[in-house]
């Protein structure tokens, strides 16, 4: 096998997992390990710098950090990276003198922002301290988009959000256009801004087509629009009995809703098996601890009605077969059809995107599936000062996706404003540094904690159903979140290797409690990976392989479960290895330099 | 620094026989230098006995002192063990062995306590054949003491600060087969490969084994003119056969040319396979291996292996013919049988 080249900066990246996984590559650990420390706003900037919503995102996160986390492989469950976020951002100080300043004196390039959701604030967030002067549009009151009218209150409180929309929209070179409604990009476009960033969502709530629903439609109601009318306070009742249709977040915020609005027999019925539902695991959880069954295998058959008035929904039984080549086909299982009376039905089975409002003639080019052509590293579209992001992009995606568009147009938008190559991007900022403090000391606490993931404190549930606005989820108090924190493996600690040093005894080899480590004749990958101390069958982590031994061998060690305990580098009489804090953040035009002078 | 080891291991990580894993074999922390070959050996040991499917609460570890002696806190936490006086590891453990039988012996020392403040016990353990496994992890010096010449130190090889060791060195290896050793073996801390099935073979023999192991100190014999560093031994390890450990009834997997491979049945029913690195070599004859030990050290080589192995070997119990059962087992009446036993006795005797 190919000695590995370190100096690459993606390949210490992938070690850190959670980074790599997060679509903002927040660097998870260094704020885990200030959280220990007690430095909240330190950990807070971290996040601040990454990915702009912590408090938002400390509650609502898709958490692609989480399946990743090396923890989960080397125990049952992975360190709880998204509540830690939270914790930071609950007991920060005033972080207001710490924001990147907005200059005074302006660059004179004007932006426009379609949409104030998370890619429309992100790039607002990076472009305004640049001297950019942008304007945020926005048809509702305030700013937050799908995180203000979509995620129920008693998962995000509305102070949460105001506040770090704040950050964005109140300090000075971001103008903001609420309640106003962009029907023309032409016109938009003619108003002579420099660029224009769509950052609108994936406004449109997939309906259902059975017979029945036109009848009964005053009592089936679109998901993604009555989330927003709860938001909005002008719906503020349901029926007793409710059925939602749809198995992803939506549809646990439309049921969770609904418990709390009046519904006490709520059910999600979903068309695929509970697997294999889009929903994350904890909101199903969520779901079901509030008494709200999941019933699988149900195709919507027939909307039951009398006299214009819904009574009930008829259910196909289906069962899941899989044919030749691995894809899922939705069978009649031949069991008698299921009904359920119900008083209300919420529709979540999907958001589409829809752009009505962008003229056809003006030279933005859409796909067949209705969505624009984009170049993905880039973000601009086939009109050169046109940029999207979030899911108006590629389609419903999450938060942590839209604020890593937004970073990534916000980049593209500055270079294309002064005149530089769009698709020339940035390097991250990547540093190195020596944990070694002494003989066998390390600037990082090497102690592998064995403590089992800390549940998060939810309020008492007869007490949180009574209201849609009491926050269900408490938080970590700061001994709980010290103790969780401790959990984390500091994976961005790199066990870095120089043969050069190494005297070959084996000490490293011994000590690791995960039996990473062997030296071995060289051969291919395939081969190798079998005849390590213990075989490296996770194909998705690397190798690390060095050769320049003098026995001719190569030290390989499977980055796999590595603990980054520091021990071989403590049992190491040479220094050949060492324990080297690995810091990236991906280039954004806030890092204090404009992408187009960071070259 | 740390004082505790991730109790988190890799999930694929084997049990053996007894369902433990290797780490299940494990003791605390070394306290010794980092880099010490003597890890190394204790990694050995752990594995060994894990791959034997031993329950650790038969087996008995002794040492002495030194750096070497140590060692047995770093292995094998729930065996039974004693850390006796400096070079009389052997008579604790005779005396240990003659009170109970049905334990595995393993005596741990190094150079300084065996070829110097120990050289009379070391004699002794070895002509009485005490069934036990006896690993000296030589490094040719005296490192808690800041690397004097041990008795081990080759004439002619030199201290770290440059001093040149005028006296001849006494080789266990050579003493063991003359003192009437049944399973004589060396190896090298740097080489698992080896090592490992060496001291399993020495666990299942039954009686005195002893394995040599030359164990680098980084800290004062590692350098340039050192015949005891990890460069040196490994420039002149003249290995003469290859070890295979074979318990039960495990089926031959590997074909070998007729010739090649010598196969070794010991009193316990294991089989010692031996690939032949040295065509002519062989481990049965003690004579020619002390012939074969002396040319090659003429010619400044490291001999390494399995170098003597006598399976029809036989101990003191028996050569004492001591009773089977081991004497926490026996009753009041068995052990003290009385006055009137005492007197039939010395009358026999009369």
């Amino acid at each position: 096998m190919k000695p590995t080249d370190i100096s690459a900066p993606s390949y210490f990246h992938k070690v850190v997992d959670c980074q790599w996984a997060c679509p903002a590559h927040t660097p998870v650990p260094e704020y885990i390990r200030l959280i220990s420390a007690g430095r909240y706003t330190d950990a807070y900037m971290v996040n601040w710098e990454s990915n702009v919503f912590p408090g938002i995102l400390g509650r609502t996160c898709d958490r692609p950090c989480e399946p990743a986390c090396r923890r989960g492989r080397v125990e049952e469950e992975p360190v709880a990276i998204c509540r830690l976020k939270r914790v930071a951002a609950d007991n920060k100080d005033d972080v207001l003198a710490r924001l990147t300043p907005i200059p005074t004196t302006k660059n004179g390039k004007r932006v426009a922002c379609i949409g104030a959701g998370p890619s429309s604030l992100t790039v607002a967030r990076d472009l305004a301290p640049l001297g950019y002067d942008v304007h945020v549009y926005d048809a509702e009151a305030k700013g937050g988009g799908f995180m203000w009218s979509q995620i129920p209150r008693f998962r995000l409180p509305e102070s949460v959000i105001d506040e770090e929309v704040g950050y964005i929209t109140n300090r000075g070179g971001v103008t903001t256009h609420y309640n106003t409604r962009v029907d023309s990009l032409k016109g938009l476009l003619a108003e002579g801004y420099d660029a224009v960033f769509v950052g609108c969502g994936a406004p449109r709530g997939r309906d259902l087509d059975v017979p029945g629903r036109k009848e009964a439609a005053a009592n089936i109601h679109l998901g993604i629009e009555w989330l927003a009318s709860v938001s909005f306070e002008h719906v503020t009742s349901i029926g007793k009995r409710v059925i939602v249709l749809g198995g992803g977040n939506t549809a646990m915020d439309c049921c969770r809703s609904a418990r709390r609005l009046g519904g006490e027999s709520v059910s999600v019925v979903v068309r695929s098996g509970f697997e294999e539902m889009k929903a994350s695991p904890w909101e199903k959880e969520d779901a079901m601890h509030e008494g709200i069954p999941i019933l699988n295998f149900l195709v919507p058959k027939e909307v039951l009605h009398e006299a214009g008035r819904l009574t009930g929904m008829v259910f196909e039984k289906v069962k899941a077969e899989y044919d030749a080549r691995g894809r899922r086909q939705l069978v009649p299982s031949g069991e008698p059809d299921v009904t359920i009376p119900c008083d209300d039905v919420l529709v979540a089975i999907g958001q589409e995107n829809a752009f009505p409002w962008i003229e056809r003639d003006i030279g933005l080019e859409f796909d067949r599936w209705g969505l624009p052509k984009l170049n993905e590293a880039t973000l601009q579209s086939t009109v050169p000062n046109v940029f999207f992001g979030g899911d108006a992009a590629f389609g419903p995606k999450n938060i942590i996706w839209a604020v890593a568009h937004g970073h990534d147009a916000a980049i593209s938008i500055d270079k294309f404003c002064q005149g530089q190559d769009v698709a020339d991007r940035p390097d991250p900022l990547v540093k190195m540094a020596s944990q070694k403090m002494g003989i066998h000391e390390w600037s990082y606490d090497n102690d592998v904690s064995i403590d089992l993931r800390f549940k998060v404190p939810h309020a008492d549930p007869t007490e949180s159903l009574r209201s849609i606005k009491a926050e269900v989820e408490l938080g970590y108090d700061r001994e709980l979140a010290f103790k969780e924190a401790q959990r984390c493996l500091n994976c961005d600690v790199q066990t870095v290797f120089a043969a050069s040093l190494c005297i070959e005894c084996d000490g490293c080899v011994d000590i690791c409690p995960t039996d990473c480590i062997t030296f071995t004749p060289n051969e291919e990958e395939d081969a190798l990976r079998v005849a390590l101390k213990a075989p490296a069958i996770n194909k998705h982590q690397d190798l690390y392989v060095a050769d320049g031994l003098k026995t001719g061998r190569v030290m390989v060690k499977d980055e796999d479960v590595c603990l980054h305990c520091g021990l071989c580098a403590e049992r190491c009489p040479t220094g050949a290895w060492d324990m080297q804090k690995f810091f990236l953040q991906t280039a954004k035009t806030t890092n204090g330099v404009p992408a187009c002078a960071s070259r | 620094m740390s004082y505790l080891k991730p109790a988190l291991k890799h999930p694929g990580l084997p049990k053996n026989a007894l369902g433990f894993t290797r780490r299940d074999y494990e003791g605390s922390i070394s306290t010794l230098c980092a880099g010490c070959g003597h890890d190394s050996i204790s990694a050995a040991i752990i594995q060994a006995v894990w791959e034997l499917g031993i329950e650790p609460h038969r087996v008995a570890k002794v040492s002495g002192i030194g750096c070497s002696s140590k060692t047995p806190d770093y292995f094998l936490s729930s065996s039974h063990g004693f850390n006796s006086v400096h070079g009389r590891m052997p008579s604790v453990l005779t005396g240990a062995n003659l009170a109970n039988r049905d334990l595995i012996y393993l005596g741990v020392s190094g150079d300084g306590d065996s070829a110097s403040i120990g050289i009379g016990q070391f004699a002794h353990l070895m002509r009485r054949g005490v069934n036990m496994s006896y690993i000296v992890e030589n490094n040719g010096v005296y490192g808690l003491t800041k690397g004097q010449f041990s008795a081990t130190s080759d004439k002619g090889s030199k201290a770290k600060k440059g001093a040149v060791n005028k006296d001849e060195a006494i080789d266990l290896v050579a003493m063991a087969l003359q003192l009437g050793a049944t399973y004589v073996g060396r190896s090298f801390s740097g080489d698992k490969a080896q090592l490992v099935p060496l001291i399993k073979g020495a666990l299942a023999h039954q009686g005195v084994a002893l394995i040599d192991c030359i164990s680098p100190c980084v800290a004062f014999n590692n350098h340039e003119g050192s015949t005891k560093s990890y460069d040196y031994v490994r420039e002149h390890n003249e290995s003469v056969n290859k070890l295979d450990v074979i318990l039960g009834r495990a089926p031959i997997t590997t074909q070998y040319a007729p010739g090649e491979v010598t196969e070794v049945t010991q009193h316990d029913g294991s089989v010692l396979r031996l690939r032949k690195l040295d065509e002519g070599y062989d481990p049965t004859d003690r004579v020619a291996a002390m012939n074969y030990l002396a040319q090659h050290k003429a010619l400044g080589e490291i001999v390494t292996g399995l170098l003597f192995v006598d399976p029809d070997a036989s101990d003191l119990h028996a050569g004492l013919g001591t009773v089977a059962t081991p004497l926490n087992q026996l009753g009041d009446d068995i052990l003290v049988p009385g006055a009137a036993a005492l007197e039939k006795l010395n009358a026999a005797l009369r």
